[in-house]
């Protein structure tokens, strides 16, 4: 009961995800191989959106540690974000068509 | 302004989806990664002055967090600017362990904070059942990247050559263990029969250990997949993130990579026509690979001297250059790409056939020779080049070995049978550059070395494509 209960009470989120899961996997089934390593790049990229998460704990951190640890995980969550991005435009910066 | 805040994250959250739409095409990938990278930046702004607490506090700490962003944006950059085009693969696995520690971090505060609120009284047991699936979250946060973040500081230490395969006795059963035990510590936790911090960071220090062991008897091959599996990890912890805030830009970016890397993970191993239990379980590439890797096998081959490999190719009409791992290691994709300048001026047709597996990753070669600004027609796929073998007189293997092996379609009993390979045996001439010859990853013989029509020529891919390029120049 409690479980259906838990599905109940967050079922706009069960939604989404689940919708989600579909659009990632159509999103990407008709990549060509050429872009298999950008496209991973690019979306690892994209899971530094953890890194909201970490602001949200650090900007209501009390105490030291909490601090510390927020700090350490905004960080964290930038070097995946800017270096993820940064990355992936370097690596597609090189299919760039010649004439 | 709430409504700002929820407005943006749908921007960001449309951008992601776009980017990723785009990122799958060649024409429009890299404005792609600028629109979600745009998404991205829109929806950290928006959440540092916007975001409410529950009793509508502003966020705190600001110069902190600026700081703590300006440290990482610099330090970011700079790893990604200064990284060498054939170091990619691990710089990725890299920044994926970093996401993956944030979002097992970030279930370590939320621990703290929680353990803070509720002193003295144990948590969960009394509790009511909104705060088990708080904790059931935190818990799936920590345990996932904890995962992710060792998984993939191993995975770069293993591509930067500083890690070696490690294969313990029974290692199968350990890593089923030591899962096991984690999720069953988990488990106890969530009902209420262990409680307090000591269980807690006893999950942390289990899934860092198994995250160690998981990709330490995997072999260098196999390291695309594993890296496109931890990257689908460390979405799903993102995505524990957006559940912890009812966060949807979170939970959307994250489950959104956790599926898009999971059909991209099974994508490549459908490439090597191996499962992904396969490649986990790692019964090739692995120990079992390495440990008869310098078997030579039967049979005798033929070497080329520098001097008659140039005159092959130079006096041929048509050229195919299958590059591999070598290539990349020894960093002689310009001097590949001078090499097929001058015999295309000589009136060579020259071609890359490349294999989908070929390098470290898939589309790894394609980077690589783009860089060196190879023309991006010249790189041909694997359906289009096989029926061209047939008419071509010169395949130059560099550094390629398993993606040319025979024994793919020939030898059921081979552990690499099925795998699609190049049939360059059906060229008129083969040249095999290889350091020596030892097998492959995948540890085994190559059938293709002993025919009467390949020629061998060993020595470091660069130095000997410098060679070559000499010699023909000399003709």
């Amino acid at each position: 009961m409690q479980i259906l209960e838990f599905i109940s009470q967050h079922i706009d989120i069960i939604y989404l995800v689940i919708l989600m899961i579909f659009v990632g996997i159509e999103l990407i089934s008709h990549v060509p191989s050429v872009l298999h390593t950008p496209l991973m790049s690019g979306a690892n990229a994209i899971h530094g959106v953890v890194i909201i998460g970490a602001i949200i704990v650090m900007g209501q951190a009390e105490g030291t540690l909490s601090l510390v640890l927020g700090f350490i995980a905004v960080v964290l969550g930038t070097l995946n974000v800017v270096g993820g991005f940064v990355v992936t435009d370097r690596m597609l910066e090189m299919f760039k068509k010649k004439k | 302004m709430e409504y700002i805040l929820v407005v943006a994250y749908l921007i960001a959250s449309v951008t992601f989806m776009l980017g990723l739409k785009m990122l799958s095409k060649p024409d429009t990938a890299r404005k792609g990664n600028l629109i979600a990278a745009g998404g991205m930046t829109l929806a950290i702004f928006a959440t540092i002055f916007l975001y409410r607490g529950e009793n509508g506090q502003n966020l705190g700490n600001l110069l902190w967090i600026f700081l703590a962003l300006a440290f990482g944006t610099v330090i970011g950059y700079i790893m990604a600017k200064r990284v060498q085009m054939t170091s990619m693969p691990q710089m990725v696995s890299f920044f994926n362990g970093m996401g993956g520690a944030c979002a097992a971090l970030i279930s370590v505060i939320e621990y703290q904070h929680l353990l803070h609120m509720t002193e003295g009284s144990s948590i969960v047991g009394g509790l009511d059942s909104g705060l088990v699936g708080k904790m059931f979250i935190i818990f799936a946060g920590l345990i996932i990247g904890s995962v992710s973040f060792s998984g993939s500081i191993i995975a770069f230490g293993k591509l930067e050559g500083k890690i070696n395969d490690l294969n313990l006795p029974g290692q199968m059963f350990i890593n089923m263990g030591l899962l096991l035990g984690t999720l069953v510590l988990a488990g106890m936790f969530l009902g209420g029969v262990l409680s307090g911090p000591t269980w807690f960071y006893l999950t942390l220090a289990l899934s860092l250990v198994y995250g160690i062991l998981f990709v330490m008897p995997i072999g260098g091959a196999d390291m695309p997949v594993v890296i496109s599996l931890l990257n689908s990890f460390t979405g799903v912890a993102a995505a524990c993130g957006g559940f912890l805030y009812d966060n949807y830009v979170m939970l959307i970016g994250g489950i959104l990579v956790g599926s898009a890397g999971t059909i991209l993970t099974v994508a490549m191993c459908n490439a090597m026509n191996r499962s992904l239990l396969n490649v986990l379980v790692g019964n090739f590439g692995g120990g079992s690979g390495s440990s008869d890797s310098n078997k030579t096998g039967g049979g005798s081959y033929k070497e080329i001297s520098n001097s008659d490999a140039a005159i092959l190719m130079k006096y041929a009409q048509k050229v195919v250059i299958v590059p591999g791992y070598g290539l990349a290691v020894a960093q002689a994709q310009h001097i590949c790409h001078e090499l097929e300048s001058i015999l295309e001026d000589g009136g060579v047709t020259v071609k890359y056939a490349i294999h989908p597996v070929a390098g470290r990753m898939p589309g790894h070669m394609n980077v690589l020779l783009a860089e060196s600004n190879v023309n991006y027609d010249k790189l041909v796929e694997m359906e289009d080049i096989n029926p061209e073998f047939n008419t071509t007189d010169v395949v130059l293997v560099v550094g390629a070995n398993d993606v040319v092996n025979p024994a793919a379609k020939t030898d059921p009993s081979s552990p690499i049978y099925g795998m699609p390979i190049l049939e360059v045996e059906n060229a008129k001439n083969v040249i095999v550059m290889k350091r020596s010859m030892k097998a492959g990853y995948a540890g085994i013989d190559n059938d293709l070395f002993y025919q009467p029509k390949t020629y061998m020529l060993f020595g470091d891919a660069k130095d000997t494509l410098t060679k070559l390029v000499n010699e023909v120049k000399s003709l």
